[in-house]
């Protein structure tokens, strides 16, 4: 999700991110209902007829569904041994579908407008003790966090690497863990001076 | 202004910092001493993140202990490493983050960070992720975010540590421009050379305070 967004000036980047997360639901809970993959075909031609409008080139829209060819291929398989054919298809297009449709939203919206309206989304959730502000800050905290912890767990491996420690899983695991328990108690301090 | 009356501090029974009697008023102040010595405790003391374990300090007669979240509405802090400081994932965002407790207009949050943006040099960067920011980005940043919430006083701990010599430099220029009173806890010695007051800390005593020239000396002779 997180430097996904691709600047531009389309209809899709224009629309507001609430009812473009709204037509995701939609649309997601909408692909499940349809049980003829020829349907299904025709929805993602139409998915794919609308990275044009966003103007996203063939290669953006290959590259959001090639990290999940493998899981495809595999549930393919899966269908085709356990069923026939079209249902491989049919669970296969719809995936495929659904995939290209999330990537189409986070590549026409900015995280700060996603985070928005899922903060409004989340409004009438307050009658029920939660706070809206609360879940946008820890799904901003979790986005802002996950690459840090990536650098953190690459730095460390490196290091033990280079000591010659890098098929050592607890020679890993401890100084990450030890370095988060660090840093988050230097966030939680953070947010204390920041508010 | 802050005073520190009778202070101690002490993590689990080890004594951190011990009888501190301090008025800190200067528009700079420079913090320096050996790793351990307590510089960064006495720092978290100023805004209220650590409420000492014996004493008092008072910010504008406002004790730490009591009126945390006052506290720290006048001082400001930026941390050594921006990336524990930076909690959204958007430049712009995390500018913001501080306005969204204050009952401020709509119009006039968007001022302010137009504001802070452009003074610290990264209108250009308002849309950018955080993590693909460079060191010394990071840095103003962590600043700016602070900046935005108009603290009458600002504590930096060990702002330059983790930058190459030109990121230092520009931190080192943009510190010097505040307007506030600025208190900096640093290894640095250069960057508190101009101030107008330096507090040599050692194994949690006051070694020197002292205008800049003679205090740094006398850190130097008890380090070598």
């Amino acid at each position: 999700m997180l430097g996904l967004y691709r600047h531009g000036e389309s209809v899709l980047h224009r629309l507001p991110a609430g009812s473009k997360l709204l037509g995701l639901v939609i649309a997601g809970t909408a692909i499940f209902l349809i049980a003829n993959p020829f349907h299904i075909a025709g929805i993602l031609v139409l998915v794919c007829v609308a990275y044009r409008i966003a103007g996203l080139d063939a290669r953006t829209l290959i590259a959001q569904i090639r990290p999940a060819l493998w899981l495809l291929a595999l549930i393919f398989a899966l269908q085709l041994w356990l069923n026939d054919w079209q249902a491989g298809a049919l669970v296969t297009l719809r995936l495929s579908t659904l995939i290209l449709l999330a990537s189409l939203v986070t590549l026409t919206t900015q995280v700060s407008a996603m985070l928005a309206a899922m903060e409004r989304g989340l409004a009438p959730l307050r009658h029920f003790g939660v706070d809206p502000s609360r879940v946008s800050l820890a799904l901003s905290m979790a986005l802002r966090f996950i690459p840090l912890i990536a650098d953190v767990t690459a730095q460390v491996r490196e290091a033990q690497k280079a000591r010659g420690l890098e098929r050592s899983v607890i020679a890993v695991a401890v100084p990450v863990i030890l370095r988060l328990l660090k840093m988050a108690d230097d966030i939680a301090d953070a947010i204390d001076a920041r508010s | 202004m802050i005073r520190l009356a009778g202070v101690s501090h002490q993590f689990d029974e080890r004594p951190v910092l011990e009888d501190l009697d301090l008025a800190l008023s200067e528009r700079r102040i420079g913090v320096v001493g050996a790793n351990g010595s307590g510089k960064s405790t006495f720092a978290r003391l100023l805004n209220g993140l650590i409420v000492p374990s014996l004493g008092t300090v008072t910010v504008d007669g406002l004790d730490t202990a009591d009126h945390g979240k006052a506290v720290r509405r006048k001082v400001g802090f930026i941390f050594q490493n921006p990336d524990n400081q930076i909690v959204y994932p958007i430049v712009k965002e995390d500018i913001a983050f501080g306005l969204k407790r204050l009952d401020l207009p709509r119009a006039e949050k968007e001022a302010r960070i137009a504001s802070v943006l452009t003074r610290f040099g990264l209108d250009g960067l308002s849309e950018r992720s955080t993590q693909t920011l460079s060191g010394g980005q990071k840095q103003l940043l962590a600043i700016a975010g602070v900046m935005i919430m108009e603290p009458e006083v600002i504590v930096f701990d060990e702002p330059t540590t983790l930058l190459d010599l030109r990121n230092r430099n520009h931190v080192a220029q943009v510190i010097a421009g505040l307007d506030q009173p600025v208190i900096t806890v640093s290894h640095d010695l250069d960057l508190v050379r101009d101030y107008d007051r330096v507090l040599v800390f050692d194994e949690g005593r006051i070694l020197a305070d002292d205008v800049p020239g003679p205090a740094l000396a006398r850190y130097v002779a008890a380090m070598s």
